[in-house]
């Protein structure tokens, strides 16, 4: 008797399920993709059919142009030659959704990048039961542990307030996809006014229709330095060091990420100030989503995949690594420059 | 503490010299008196011994923070700083009430007598209580070594801003063995004592580097020439039958260096020179390598004086019979230390060997021996030029020499660290060389982990991660495939090393895509870099 295939394997291209034919974010050419969301290292280029949230449709484009895409909404269960596919909301950002996969009563579940927090922007994460879960470790380390939002939105306020009594421009940098909108989301207009780079700028406008954002001015030629003195820019991490942010003179940088964690992280890049603040599972998130699931089988994929894989072993569970090519908050960073190179 | 702890972020939190000045300033003017007379020793070195080991602090944090052994070492590994993981990992109820640094440090003289229940105990209850940089600043208090920039001099600087003292007095009033745990603010610092101004060096000048050829300097015979000694700069003082050492941080360093304790007696009082502190092993000037163990050393062992004793090369004469004399020609300054140097038999004490030329040509050539001679270039001092102040272009040049390279291959990569810890960007370079049966493998003769812009380290990474053959842990061998070119700039026999060759600063100069591996370089040519060692003396 040949050996049964595994219901999603991890191949060349990407995640596969072969009952299917179908892809869940490829990072090489295919014909059929699940897309959980709009970051470039889960929705790449030269896929001839695209199938993802309708939210992510107008994102998907905004980035790789005209393609053929079809939206399914959470919970709208469709099916392929014979297998079940069924997107829930992650958490991570706008439209970000995790896959669940059923074939012949067997369950599995792919989570893309994923958080546990309600960040006011993102639909939030939904817990699913499964027999095998495919889980994103980015921060998988005991070192990564989150405050509540609240707390670090109070600190990002306060930091504004005080820049401007110094009579200084705050410059925060946050990638032009998800953090920047939640940021955004979250900054107090009554300090002042929030400008944006033009990758930023360009990205809100195509989530303006389904979120409610503060108001915002495109940074352009004509803006005048002393009209920014004292209010708030969003850039992305690209700008940072470039010739465009110099127009913002005298500035305080901040950074809003998961590695400001890191005591060396904003010294390294030279930023005054870090805010640890992410859209992937700290430690104790990813641990409780394993536990709630009750998942026999868990896979782990980017991020600390081997330390945090070891330790689902030790706690009994059956757990490996599978390796893939999502980079977690480093390639989102990445997307930055391409974003802001195109713009 | 509170006070202390912000202290320490603003310093680790900026690059800046003067926000690090400011900070300090601020400290030094407003924080209680006593706390300032430990932050002085902590930032001076002069911490109270280890109370707790630190393979006890990995236990008992792991252990409250409910994770294995072997998860704490890999999120040590991943952060790279035993304080900053323990701060990161151990749960916290932030309940702390204020208590002052020196409270804290008298607890910690008073915590190495306990027993480990107590110690465990003790450091629970204070990680549970601290917030997060709190408990970070504590565990350092016990581990010690604050790397956050902050050297000597720059805490002087603050301290003089604070006070007003002049700074090299207040270096001078900081050197020897001071008890933080008895002395007080006023003693320390604040009283004035006639001493003090007996120490006060001459500020160093220092010279550009060459910009252009050396031709438009113009005419050759106008200047003199030496070898640029690769040592520690230094000036040596004898006043009132005292000797006192400065280095070029302009830190006090009397005590490191007891070799040059003869000097008083022999050198008449009144005496300035300037110098280089150099290794002298077996009689000949030794490398880098042999003064590293030298440098940093409080107490220095008979053996280790021994085994690796120093000498001051003298390059100039700054005060004579207690005149200074910095503005008269430096060939002038010249005779006078020549004259004070001869027949100064069986003292630590060497002229630094002046040259003069007739041609630029002859310049060259002697710079091309540079290595041989353990010089990392020339000086080059206009023979009428006083003896400036700081950094100044136009009398004194210096023209080192290029930095060696190699081509080798890449064998083994390993995370960096912070926020480079998700990227391989530590890596392992090997050369070609031929083994007993007559096969070519490669040997590891290097590790470097700077020079690839961030871009290229992405690149490489990525490579990495496809192209791993086994994992050691946070290390991973990979295919032999990539060369890149390793510049360095030193190069000596080593027994330590499996290669039998020990380089200096090794970096990475490019990444030769158009080199496959068999182009790269062997141990062979390696080795023939390593200079023949000349008698000097
Ligand atoms: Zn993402
Ligand atoms: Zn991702």
């Amino acid at each position: 008797m040949p050996m049964k295939k595994p219901l999603l394997e991890f191949t060349e291209k990407g995640i596969y399920c072969h009952a299917a034919k179908v892809y869940l974010d490829p990072w090489k050419p295919v014909d059929k993709a699940i897309i959980t969301h709009g970051h470039a290292d889960h929705s790449r280029w030269g896929h001839k059919q695209y199938i993802t949230h309708p939210t992510n449709v107008p994102i998907i484009k905004h980035r790789l142009g005209d393609i053929e895409v079809a939206g399914k909404e959470w919970g709208e269960t469709f099916t392929v030659n014979g297998v079940k596919f069924t997107l829930y909301p992650a958490g991570h950002i706008i439209g970000s959704s995790q896959v669940r996969v059923e074939h012949k009563g067997e369950i599995w579940v792919f989570t893309g990048d994923y958080k546990l927090e309600n960040d006011g922007v993102a639909t939030p994460y939904e817990s699913i039961k499964c027999h095998t879960f495919i889980t994103e470790c980015t921060f998988g380390l005991p070192a990564f542990l989150w405050r509540p939002q609240k707390e670090v939105f109070k600190d990002i306020n306060e930091w504004w307030a005080q820049n401007k009594s110094n009579g200084q421009t705050s410059v925060l940098f946050g990638y032009s996809l998800g953090k920047a909108q939640r940021l955004l989301k979250h900054l107090d207009p009554n300090i002042g006014k929030i400008y944006t780079h033009g990758a930023i700028e360009n990205m809100t406008d195509v989530l303006r229709p389904m979120i409610d954002f503060p108001a915002t001015e495109r940074i352009t030629r004509d803006t005048k330095k002393e009209d920014i003195k004292g209010h708030m820019v969003i850039a992305p991490p690209s700008a940072h060091g470039s010739t465009w942010i110099r127009r913002m003179v005298p500035f305080v940088t901040a950074s809003a990420s998961g590695w400001m964690a890191f005591r060396g992280a904003r010294r390294r890049r030279a930023i005054d100030k870090g805010f640890v603040l992410s859209d992937h599972c700290d430690w104790p998130s990813l641990l409780e989503a394993i536990k709630e699931i009750g998942a026999e089988k868990v896979i782990c994929t980017h991020g600390y995949t081997d330390i945090f894989s070891r330790y689902l072993r030790d706690l009994g569970y059956d757990a490996r690594t599978e390796a893939t090519q999502f980079e977690g908050e480093n390639a989102e960073l990445n997307v930055e420059t391409e974003i802001s190179e195109s713009v | 503490m509170k006070k202390f702890s912000q202290l320490i972020k603003t310093l680790d939190g900026t690059n800046k010299t003067n926000v690090k000045v400011a900070a300090l300033a601020e400290y030094f003017t407003n924080a209680p008196d006593q706390d300032k007379v430990w932050t002085i020793a902590i930032l001076s070195h002069r911490r109270p011994p280890r109370p707790v080991n630190t393979t006890l602090l990995r236990e008992w944090a792991s252990e409250l923070a409910h994770i294995p052994l072997w998860l704490f070492e890999e999120s040590y590994h991943i952060v790279g700083d035993l304080a900053e993981t323990i701060a990161l990992v151990v749960p916290s109820d932030e309940s702390s009430t204020d208590k002052s640094l020196s409270a804290f440090l008298q607890e910690m003289i008073w915590l190495k007598a306990q027993s480990d229940e107590d110690k465990k105990a003790y450091l629970y209850r204070n990680w549970k209580q601290l917030d997060y940089y709190g408990r970070f600043v504590f565990t350092k208090l016990i581990t010690g070594g604050f790397r956050i920039g902050v050297s000597q001099k720059l805490m002087t600087r603050a301290l003089a801003k604070a006070t007003g003292i002049d700074e090299d007095i207040l270096a001078y009033k900081l050197m020897g063995n001071w008890d933080p745990n008895t002395i007080d603010f006023q003693d320390l610092i604040l009283e004035e004592k006639k001493s003090d101004y007996l120490s006060k060096p001459y500020p160093f000048y220092l010279a550009y580097a060459l910009e252009n050829e050396p031709e438009s300097l113009g005419d050759v015979t106008e200047w003199s020439f030496e070898h640029k000694w690769d040592g520690i700069r230094a000036q040596i003082i004898v006043r009132n039958n005292e000797l006192f050492t400065w280095s070029r941080g302009e830190e006090l360093v009397t005590d490191k260096y007891p070799e040059f304790e003869v000097f008083i007696g022999r050198l008449p009082n009144g005496t300035v020179i300037d110098g280089e502190i150099l290794p002298y092993p077996n009689k000949e000037i030794g490398t880098f390598n042999d003064l590293q163990t030298r440098i940093g050393r409080k107490n220095v062992s008979k053996a280790l004086l021994k085994k690796t004793p120093v000498i001051l090369k003298a390059y100039d004469l700054l005060e004579w019979q207690g005149e200074d004399i910095r503005t008269r020609p430096y060939s002038k300054r010249r005779n006078l230390l020549e004259k004070m140097v001869a027949g100064q038999d069986g003292i630590p004490l060497f002229l630094s060997e002046k040259m003069e030329f007739t041609s630029w040509q002859e310049v060259a050539e002697e710079r091309e021996l540079s290595r041989e001679k353990r010089s990392e270039g020339l000086m080059f001092k206009r023979k009428d030029s006083p003896y400036l102040v700081g950094r100044k272009k136009g009398d004194w040049w210096k023209w080192k020499v290029d930095p060696l390279t190699i081509d080798a291959v890449l064998t083994y990569a390993m995370r960096g660290h912070g926020r480079r810890s998700n990227l391989f960007t530590d890596y392992t370079f090997a050369l070609w060389n031929e083994n007993e049966e007559g096969e070519k493998e490669l040997v590891t003769f290097a590790k470097a982990y700077s020079g690839l812009t961030d871009a290229e380290f992405r690149k490489v990474d990525a490579w990495i991660k496809k192209n791993t053959l086994e994992r050691f842990g946070p290390v991973r061998s990979v295919t032999p495939h990539h060369v890149f070119e390793i510049a360095f700039e030193g190069i000596a026999e080593s027994k330590r090393h499996k290669s039998g060759v020990a380089t200096r600063f090794p970096r990475i100069l490019r990444w030769r895509k158009d080199k496959k591996i068999h182009e790269a370089n062997s141990l062979e040519d390696l080795k023939a870099l390593i200079p023949h060692t000349v008698e000097t003396e």
